[in-house]
């Protein structure tokens, strides 16, 4: 394996309550490699979207990081950033897509607005140039860009989706973790969304943090995955290897509670 | 669907139109199905295929359009009466949401409690708090522990067990369920599936199981129909019509559930976008005749 691009090292976090602490991620460690699509994956409360939370830095009080944990993106440790590296970091380095993305368009805005106020904070650069750019990203996404004009509710809520993820890919971050992109979605829509996002990061090279409760969807996109359980992570291997050939108990619990769509049933 | 004993509940040619004029909605078009006694209809289909709206018509929240609603071969009266309040009692549901259906400001044994006194007259005095107990075995929780709780201190798979509870109080007939799993973590959902299965079985329950979930329509149910843009447009035996679909929609859906066997690279396993968005065209235009694919399993023609 090349220098990885993350590297996540003993990452501890607690929730700090008035009488005992919580600790949501516990002694976690794992390494992205670029272009690599790595999967989280686990129950609600696993403490799988602290992680992704904490590694653009979102994570808030009562949440505490504690003192012995690094995240390294190219072995810069983005937990000592101040806040104007931050600023350049977030979206340029590393970009982040939540589960219900669609709806966190702004209603009022155009979409090519929308583009614009990323492109000019980031880049600075001219409104014909930040349209040229949308109109690029959007077709990307198979979306054509005769819409830039068109406000979010005139789109479907996976052409939103897209339009997120165009978003997000339109300052060609290195990194972009995906929390749930596509649990509100239907499973033809996800698909398709997803197909897209891993032909484009073979084309961009990009990696991708893929945060999901779906093993089989899982195993369809990622290279690797790590299995989280009560905040440990307590499996992590190739995609093929957590399908086939899972080591640890939860991992094969999990695999069990899928049933599948040729596989036994109850009658 | 075709079953072997005669139906409890059948929606005949049933329609729903939301609204009127060039903006209405006929979110269900001539939507026919039975239940029958100890099995199990899946209806499957994305968000706004309809499916909502007929687990809606089968409870009676909303009045059909056009056609008719059938409770054991005769067809529903106006409300008031006294088949209507029996076909309350027998038809009974259980939601999607177990954190908002269940009132945070009273005990299970409450929610328990207020269908009995509803439906089951018979039951008085110390026999209801018996009954409360026995109904919570059944389900599989402790009643001692699990009756003075308030819904908060419990988890979102021990609250769909009371509602399933719940529904079974009235001692019905019927059960609707409309995704009953979908906001409960992967680790319980089986759990909760496997037991109305076991609640159909031994109390010879209909159940209506609405999804979005092909896979665990499969699991649980005898009989499927899949639903696009308010009709049904495939049905029948659910093995015959997951292993030998017909109608381009069904196709669309089964290639798109997620597989662990088949990585997103293989160029055969694309799903292409352009493709879909035809057969959605396609498959949302009215469509009247209906084929026989083989015994038990139909498709209406595109």
């Amino acid at each position: 394996m090349t220098a990885p691009l993350l590297s996540v090292k003993n990452l501890t976090i607690d929730y700090i309550g008035e009488t005992n602490d919580f600790r949501a991620v516990d002694d976690v460690s794992f390494d992205v490699a670029p272009g690599e699509v790595f999967g989280l994956a686990g129950e609600s409360g696993c403490g799988k979207s602290t992680i992704a939370f904490a590694i653009s830095r979102l994570h808030r009080p009562p949440a505490l990081i504690r003192k012995e944990s690094a995240i390294l993106l190219d072995g810069r440790n983005v937990l000592d950033l101040d806040h104007k590296g931050l600023a350049d970091f977030r979206w340029r380095e590393v970009a982040m897509v939540f589960q219900s993305a669609m709806n966190s368009l702004n209603p009022v805005l155009r979409i090519e607005q929308q583009f614009y106020d990323v492109l000019k904070t980031h880049k600075g650069i001219s409104r014909a140039a930040a349209r040229d750019r949308t109109a690029e990203m959007l077709r990307l996404v198979d979306i054509s860009p005769d819409r830039m004009r068109d406000y979010p509710h005139q789109f479907s809520g996976g052409m939103r989706q897209r339009i997120v993820i165009a978003i997000c890919l339109a300052l060609d971050p290195r990194l972009i973790v995906m929390d749930e992109p596509t649990t509100a979605l239907d499973v033809v829509v996800q698909r398709e969304i997803l197909q897209r996002i891993n032909e484009l990061r073979r084309k961009l090279g990009f990696a991708v943090l893929f945060i999901t409760h779906d093993l089989g969807l899982m195993v369809q996109f990622c290279d690797r995955i790590g299995i989280m359980l009560a905040g440990k992570l307590v499996e992590q291997g190739t995609a093929d290897t957590i399908y086939r050939t899972p080591e640890h108990d939860y991992t094969k619990k999990l695999w069990a509670s899928f049933p599948s769509l040729h596989g036994g049933v109850l009658r | 669907m075709t079953g072997t004993s005669a139906p409890i509940l059948t929606l005949d040619k049933v329609s729903k139109t939301f609204g009127n004029g060039p903006g209405a909605v006929r979110a269900a078009r001539s939507i026919s199905f039975s239940l029958h006694t100890g099995r199990a209809l899946a209806v499957v289909g994305e968000s706004g295929s309809g499916k909502t709206t007929c687990a809606r018509i089968a409870m009676r929240e909303y009045e059909p359009s056009e056609g008719r609603l059938l409770f054991k071969g005769k067809p529903i009266v106006s409300a008031g009466s006294k088949e209507n309040a029996h076909y309350r009692r027998s038809v009974q549901m259980i939601f999607q949401d177990p954190f908002a259906s269940l009132n945070p400001a009273h005990t299970i044994a409450y929610h328990l409690k207020r269908p009995l006194m509803l439906h089951r007259p018979d039951i008085k005095g110390a026999a209801i708090a018996e009954e409360i107990k026995a109904l919570l075995r059944q389900v599989k929780l402790d009643p001692d522990i699990v009756a003075p709780k308030y819904p908060h201190e419990l988890s979102g798979g021990q609250r769909q067990r009371v509602n399933i509870a719940r529904a079974l109080a009235a001692k019905p007939e019927v059960i609707v369920a409309d995704e009953p799993t979908s906001m409960l973590d992967v680790s319980v959902r089986l759990g909760v599936l496997n037991l109305l299965s076991e609640m159909k079985r031994e109390m010879n329950l209909g159940l209506l199981y609405i999804t979005h979930d092909i896979a665990t329509a499969r699991y649980v149910a005898e009989d499927i129909a899949v639903m696009y843009a308010g009709q049904i447009v495939e049905w029948g035996n659910t093995g015959k019509v997951i292993d030998n679909p017909a109608h381009p929609y069904t196709k669309l859906l089964l290639s798109a559930v997620p597989d662990p066997d088949i990585r997103f690279d293989d160029p055969n396993a694309q799903v292409s976008a352009s493709e879909a968005d035809e057969t959605r065209r396609r498959s949302a235009a009215t469509q009247e005749s209906i084929r026989e694919v083989e015994p038990d399993h139909f498709v209406r023609a595109v």
